[in-house]
């Protein structure tokens, strides 16, 4: 078993054009790191330069919004479903 | 250029003005790879703010595992200004350029600042502006509205520049 991440649209440059892709890790961090090295150049999408999640990006682990959960500390596990989606926010 | 038809655009409008003077917000949904925004998906903005407006976190993860289900994606993101013109904030440039958000996105902005009670009485003058945004920049497109109550008419369009 692994952990199921679903791609976003535009992202899926760097999965071949899947939707979904598996990966594995204890951690979000450690599972972006292990996509990274399958789909070269996602990381750099999602993680800042300065370590941290990208703030336009949302992250789900199973149901749960990373933010809240520790960000890229979040534990996962295989079985996980792992979401990532464009933040959708604006103002005047 | 974005084509609308005219039950969406009036939707989208309506949605404006009902809940001026927050900021509204949706989507219209269309099949996934498609130009074609058929489903307008009303949102509740999470701020419930004039000045500000954002999909709950839950409200967007349902929204596109809704879409995902229905072979759906957003083409077109949809929001108010109320004391605005219809063009887009350094905000709205900086979330539709972030790095998950699809550049094929038509971003439509309405805006009430000088709109009536409903669309057709004097003095109303709700914008109705649709622009891409990539990386950053921001481009106008025409919007077509496409009258698809009246087979055959010709469709009208609305050239703001």
């Amino acid at each position: 078993m692994a952990i199921e991440v679903r791609i976003p649209t535009i992202l899926r440059t760097h999965t071949g054009g899947n939707k979904t892709v598996e990966g594995s890790g204890d951690t979000l961090a450690a599972l972006i790191d292990d996509l990274d090295g399958k789909h070269s150049g996602l990381k750099n999408r999602l993680v800042t330069e300065e370590g941290k999640l990208h703030r336009f990006v949302n992250v789900y682990v199973n149901d749960e919004d990373v933010r809240f959960t520790g960000a890229l500390d979040t534990q996962v596990k295989d079985g996980d479903s792992v979401t990532i989606l464009p933040a959708v926010a604006g103002g005047c | 250029m974005l084509r609308i038809n005219r039950a969406t655009y009036d939707a989208i409008v309506a949605h404006a003005r009902e809940d001026h003077p927050d900021e509204a917000c949706g989507v219209v949904a269309g099949p996934e790879g498609t130009d074609r925004p058929e489903r307008v998906v009303p949102m509740l903005n999470a701020a419930r703010s004039p000045t500000f407006y954002e999909f709950d976190t839950a409200d967007l993860l349902k929204l596109y595992r809704d879409l995902d289900d229905r072979d759906e994606w957003p083409v077109v993101v949809y929001h108010s200004h109320t004391a605005t013109e219809a063009y887009p904030s350094r905000t709205d440039i900086g979330y539709a350029s972030g790095p998950a958000a699809d550049p094929r996105t038509h971003y439509v902005l309405v805006s009430t600042r000088h709109h009536g009670s409903q669309t057709g009485l004097a003095g109303d003058e709700v914008e109705f502006r649709s622009y891409r945004i990539v990386d950053g920049e921001v481009s106008e497109e025409d919007v077509e509205i496409l009258e698809t109550h009246l087979f055959g008419h010709s469709p009208t369009t609305v050239v703001y520049d």
